[in-house]
């Protein structure tokens, strides 16, 4: 029976072995995988409309993307990401061809090549002190005809030529905390006027000429009620400021260097004030807007420094800055909502009576309020002016409006994906008509025709097109239903902006999306934040009818200890079914593995003052855990303290109010990393749904090894201090790098290894019972990727045929962790060329087929690497029978094939995440990256061995058997004819 | 598990005798140093704890450092414990060397441990344990120059999990410098489950303990680029010439077999069915001629 079992598995191996990496061909590009590209929230945005052939909107968002978009279609015409740390501050057009951008607070300038986006320069410039950056491009100051670019960073003002970014001059302004808040140029003469706040008391103005930086006047008045730091300028020489306490708003004449105040209590202009005021950043001449409670109320300055209420409109609004569109001629837009329309009015800055435009617009109310609009005029056919406006949606989507109508939508929020899960697609029932996407046999028999023309080497250019088509739109993986293959699933994402979106793994469009009420801003909670994602109901025994449904973590606040919310939704109809707003907070979330009788899954709640809550509330669940109480277990890690720590259940919380579904929590193991050795930055743990085929592992020499297989072991990488910074901010000699393996439940030990010369980052995968981890060696001036595989020592005995056919094993004993583990530890080191941004690991229904690394490189793109080449067994020279087995020689560094780039040719800009998902079909796992961009495949790790390939001819198969009953029946009736022949020249004879 | 105790002491002692053998010249402190010894790198020095007698285990440890300019102290630190949710109180004392390197590094030598007995009331409690299946906790200092240091390690264990026929306990103190991590508590075998009610037979301690240090992490394996070929990436490499006759050409050597038989056994059949089979063959010969005549 071993025996059997044994060369089973041996075969298996050898059979999953067999097979390498495998790539795409170029017609198969798109055939299973998707690719999707998105830019994020847009913060600024730029339209470059005049005298251009090709419309366009230079926009800058807040996943640090650049991007032109053409105002037709909205599609993306170049796009460059920033790094993560590199956020642009300011973007604009300069010359009428170069986009110029203002990133990393003020310190570098960049001009980018308005129709291709080339980069055309880079200026780093050097400031002293921290302050907040400022981008002015000076138009109508011309110098040799070149515009000049005016930067405020770093507490320097900086005028940069924008032909080719040399600094024409530089002026230190660097007195403590200052902070420009306004650049003003006069029309006529090359003075301009810097503006801004000494801390937070003191106006101050700068006048410098601008052909040389010479500083002309500098005034400083110190306003003793103080300012919290906006500003909004209303005329050529006044600017209004709220004072520290948000009640009295103080307009700041400063003409001829003489800056005077004139107060005004909020509260005489508005009737209730009570609220706390904000100036909105609306640039306008006269007028400025004012936030307060719900409201924003315009407010007039006239001449005399008399505030005057033009407008008050209620909160959900969203004001433009304004637009100079013909001579002389400003206007500005004001969005406002009125149901589930928003109505759009564009007005005259000067002459607050008149619309110039009014527009009433039906909007998806999924979508959510407007938060900014950007406006653009056009001529109409009838030489009369136009007006569109890019909007910014709550749910970070950007619309275009034109002539009261979305012109496009582009659903932006998709590009900041903070997590996860998937739902089954409903079952196909006899009911449910599917018609509409089948078709019939004919189209059938014609598809396959083709396909048998183009495997025959027989089909003209434009059947291979049409074959080619109709391989990218097989309507077979964009049904609505569950496939037997499992390949059919919705992705459900929560993005930042608290939106649910479903897609559909066939082609990614959007089957649904939700704007969940519980993570929106309100009186009640001022900074939702999405944190986490789970299967809430998966039906699949005893509520088949039912749903499934998916439970949405957030927390209402910024701190840790921030009060939670939930929310319940529908997978298939994106209806939220119910929301919850927590009395606690939420620190940790844990999924249990029991399920009450409606298939809700148990969820395990720790808040901050760690006490547990248990969710559902209902007294089934109450009883279930209470059943499981003594072996539940959960473990803390303190990245502050760098101490982790483990516990236990206990009893009912004793609490002012009864609480029966809140327990008690006790620490029952500690491990305190010493603060001057060791500081924890990574943490790796098995995925919850990772199956394992078997424990055993068939060796080369006939050899049995017990993997140790614990869900409840956690990788903790610890560094230097010193040497957690970036790569080279520390010696070889004093950083190091701690890896252990711990056991979640008693706080054992098992496995703890120094590399010494090491330091992060730290990527890790654990899966099975290895993990994976990748990190920087200084010494060798090279990343490296180790491996840790552990194996149970305590069953290597039961290798006997003997022990096994009487019984002598302990094979079926409960293994506990307080026994004394019995572990050995494999592990070897691997050079790899790549820095990663992350990694994951392939996962399949039943885990039997082999595994891959998926690599997020530097590149913004996923290599999948076999994990034998991380075999820590691998030696330079392996024996016959290890080759068999499919142990490669060992080699210092680990191999990049480019043909194993699941991206192919694709990019997933700002790659954060790789999830993967397995396929009902045990080949075959789903992967899906998000960043900025998604892209979504199916890779099969091991070559699809268990199922025919997509382009496999069925029509082929059939006539070749109709084709060889035929020629049977031919050869039958002709052996006939001659044998009937013979005999009458037998008998004629 | 008596007999698997018996082969683990078995295997160590011989262990142990082939050590001794080979290395002499060493101090027997240095014994577990020698990982070398158990081949592969990256494994853990087996615990041979087992074999020390109890209350005089000693686990050196040391890290790249001469022994020759060390200075050693005394250091002392106590180990607590509680009973469930109950409060810490003293349990016990571990006693160490504390070995000063040349350059500056401090490690802990020979532990050693001394346990105070259970006390009438502390009895009580824990056989109340015992019957709630509840957990036994102990704590130390993570800092032992200066206890508690920066926060005390706790461990804890199934009550259920230490009495055999005294209470045997298991301590494995993992240490960086003169700092402690982590404390490993637990029974010195293997803890059954479900974990059956038995009270001990003695009230006295058995106390396994071993200190560990960090390894250092193998280097990764250099090669020089020609070793390195294309082709040994993709796994394959050259097949080894060797291999017999009859492995090379079995394919050509079964059907020229089949060939032959099948031919021995037409000729011996050839002679009994020509005398039978002649008539039809003649009639046989003629048919396809006459056929064509016809034509």
């Amino acid at each position: 029976m071993a025996m059997a079992v044994r060369v089973f598995l041996l075969l298996t191996l050898l059979f999953l072995y067999a097979n390498f990496s495998s790539a795409l061909y170029e017609d198969q590009v798109g055939l299973m995988d998707w690719h999707q590209q998105y830019i994020g929230k847009v913060k600024h945005a730029v339209f470059h409309t005049q005298r251009a052939g090709r419309k366009r909107v230079v926009v800058s968002t807040e996943e640090n993307a650049i991007a032109s978009l053409d105002l037709r279609t909205g599609d993306i015409f170049w796009r460059h990401v920033l790094g993560a740390n590199d956020a642009v501050d300011g973007i604009d057009i300069a010359l009428g061809k170069y986009v110029i951008t203002l990133s990393s607070e003020g310190s570098i300038l960049r001009a980018w090549n308005l129709p291709d986006g080339q980069m055309v320069w880079e200026t780093f410039l050097r400031g002293s002190t921290s302050s907040n950056s400022l981008l002015s491009i000076l138009t109508n100051f011309k110098m040799d005809k070149e515009n000049m670019v005016l930067v405020f960073g770093g507490g320097c003002l900086h005028a940069v030529s924008s032909i080719d970014g040399e600094t024409i001059w530089r002026k230190e302004l660097a007195t403590e905390s200052f902070e420009i808040r306004q650049i003003l140029q006069s029309p006529e003469s090359d003075i301009i006027h810097a503006l801004g706040f000494v801390g937070s008391s003191k106006f101050v103005t700068y006048k410098i000429d601008a052909k040389n930086g010479e500083l002309l006047k500098h005034t400083s008045t110190a306003f003793p009620g103080g300012f919290p730091g906006e500003l909004s300028l209303v005329s050529a020489d006044t600017v209004v400021a709220l004072d520290a306490t948000r009640s009295i708003l103080v307009s700041i004449s400063f003409q001829n260097g003489e800056t005077s105040f004139h107060q005004t209590f909020i509260s005489d202009l508005v009737a209730d004030s009570a609220g706390v005021a904000t100036i909105l950043p609306a640039r306008l001449t006269g007028i400025f807007a004012m936030k307060i409670n719900s409201f924003i109320v315009f407010i007039s300055v006239t001449d005399e420094h008399k505030l005057e209420v033009v407008q008050k409109i209620t909160y959900p609004a969203a004001v433009s800055d304004v637009l100079s569109f013909s001579e002389g001629q400003k206007a500005f837009a004001l969005v406002q909502h009125g149901g589930s329309r928003i109505q759009l009015v564009v007005k005259l800055d000067n002459d607050w009576s008149t619309d110039l435009l009014k527009e009433s617009i039906e909007i998806d109310p999924k979508k959510g309020f407007v938060e900014k609009v950007f406006i653009n005029n056009y001529i109409r056919t009838d030489r009369s002016h136009g007006f569109r406006a890019l909007v910014v949606m709550e749910d970070h989507s950007l619309l275009l409006l034109q002539q009261g109508d979305i012109v496009w939508s582009r659903e932006d929020g998709l590009a900041s994906i903070i997590d996860m899960t998937t739902s089954e697609l409903p079952v196909e029932k006899k009911g449910v008509s599917v018609a509409k996407v089948e078709h019939n046999l004919f189209e059938w028999l014609k598809g396959h025709f083709l396909k048998l023309k183009g495997t025959l080497m027989l089909a003209s250019p434009d059947d291979i097109t049409s074959i080619q088509e109709m391989r990218l739109k097989s309507s077979e993986k964009n049904k609505m239903t569950r496939d037997h293959n499992g390949f059919r699933k919705l992705l459900i994402v929560l993005t930042k902006a608290g939106k649910l979106y479903a897609l559909h793994t066939g082609d990614g469009r959007v089957i649904w999306s939700l704007l969940l009420s519980s993570l929106r801003r309100s009186e009640v909670c001022e900074h939702p934040t999405g944190l986490n994602i789970y299967q809430w109901q998966v039906p699949h025994h005893h509520a088949m009818d039912e749903n499934p449904s998916v439970l949405v973590v957030g927390k209402c606040g910024l701190g840790f200890d921030a009060p939670g919310v939930f929310s319940f939704v529908d997978s298939y109809t994106g209806k939220e079914l119910d929301s919850l707003s927590l009395a606690h907070s939420v620190a940790q979330v844990i999924t249990l593995p029991f399920t009450d009788s409606t298939e809700q899954r148990l969820h395990l709640l720790i808040d901050a003052s760690n006490h547990a809550h248990v969710y559902p509330r209902n007294l089934e669940a109450v009883n279930i855990l209470e059943r499981e109480l003594p072996n539940i277990y959960w473990y803390s890690v303190e990245y502050q303290r760098d101490i982790i720590t483990g516990h236990a259940l206990k009893g009912n919380c004793i609490l002012d109010v009864e609480d029966e579904y809140c327990f008690n929590t006790r620490e029952l193991w500690s491990i305190v990393f010493p603060s001057e050795a060791e500081k924890i930055i990574a943490t790796a743990t098995r995925k919850l749904n990772e199956v394992v085929h078997t424990q055993a592992k068939v060796i080369a020499d006939q050899d049995v090894m017990y993997k140790y297989i614990s869900r409840n072991l956690l990788f903790v990488a610890t560094v230097a201090p010193k040497a957690a910074g970036e790569i080279g901010s520390a010696t070889p000699e004093e950083s190091w790098l701690v890896v252990y393996l711990i056991d979640t439940i008693t706080g054992r030990i098992l496995h703890r290894v120094t590399h010494f010369g090491s330091q992060g980052p730290v990527h890790a995968v654990f899966s099975e019972n290895w993990v994976i981890y990748h990190y920087f060696n200084l010494r060798a001036h090279r990343y490296e990727m180790s491996v840790i595989e552990i194996y149970d020592q305590s069953r290597a005995g039961n290798k006997d045929v003997w022990k096994l056919v009487l019984g002598k094993h302990n094979l079926t004993s409960a293994i506990s962790s307080y026994s004394r583990p019995e572990v050995m530890v494999k592990s070897q080191t691997y050079f790899f060329t790549h820095s990663v941004k992350t990694m994951a690991v392939t996962s399949t229904s039943k885990g039997i087929t082999s595994k891959q690394l998926l690599i997020g490189t530097i590149g913004d793109q996923v290599l999948a690497l076999d994990k034998r080449y991380l075999d820590p067994r691998r030696s330079p020279d392996p024996t016959q029978t290890e080759r068999e087995e499919g142990i490669i020689p060992l080699t210092d560094s680990l191999p990049i094939i480019p043909q194993s780039y699941v991206t192919h040719s694709l990019k997933v800009e700002g790659l954060r995440g790789i999830v993967t998902v397995p396929a009902k079909l045990e080949s075959t796992s789903l992967v899906f990256a998000y960043g900025v961009d998604l892209f979504f495949t199916r890779i099969a790790p091991s070559r699809t061995y268990d199922s025919l390939t997509e382009d496999f001819s069925y029509a082929l198969l059939l006539i070749t058997i109709v084709a060889l009953i035929a020629a049977i029946f031919v050869t039958w009736i002709l052996s006939e004819n001659k044998e009937l022949r013979e005999k009458w020249s037998l008998t004629v004879q | 598990m008596e007999r698997r105790n018996r082969k683990t002491l078995l295997f160590c002692f011989c262990l142990f005798f082939s050590l001794i053998i080979l290395s002499s010249a060493f101090q027997s402190d240095e014994l577990l140093q020698d990982d070398e010894e158990f081949g592969l790198e990256g494994r853990r020095a087996p615990d041979l704890d087992h074999i020390n007698p109890t209350r005089t285990p000693s686990a050196p440890v040391r890290r790249r450092s001469s022994s020759d300019h060390d200075s050693d102290s005394k250091v002392q630190f106590s180990l607590e414990h509680a009973f469930a949710d109950s409060d810490f109180s003293p349990a016990g004392t571990f006693t160490a060397r504390l070995k000063t390197s040349s350059h500056g590094g401090q490690t802990l030598t020979k532990l050693r441990f001394s346990r105070t007995g259970f006390s009438e009331t502390e009895k009580e409690e824990f056989k109340k344990l015992l019957k709630d299946d509840e957990f036994y906790r102990i704590r130390i200092p993570s800092n032992v120059l200066s206890p508690p240091g920066k926060d005390y390690i706790i461990s804890s264990v199934k009550a259920r999990c230490l009495p055999r026929e005294g209470l045997d306990e298991h301590f494995v103190i993992h240490m960086d410098g003169v700092n402690i991590l982590a404390v490993n508590y637990g029974s010195p075998g293997a803890c059954q489950y479900p974990r059956p009610l038995k009270y001990p037979g003695k009230w006295s301690f058995n106390s396994y303990t071993v200190l560990k240090n960090s390894e250092q992490a193998p280097r990764t394996p250099v090669f020089s680029e020609e070793i390195l070929g294309g082709e040994n990436i993709e796994g394959e490499s050259t097949k080894p010439p060797e291999r017999s006759f009859w492995a090379k050409y079995w394919m050509y050597l079964i059907p020229l077999g089949l060939i032959v038989m099948n031919a021995i056994t037409q000729a011996m059949n050839l002679p009994e069915e020509q005398a039978v089979a002649q008539t039809q063959q003649t009639m046989q010969q003629r048919a396809p001629s006459s056929a064509v005549r016809r034509r």
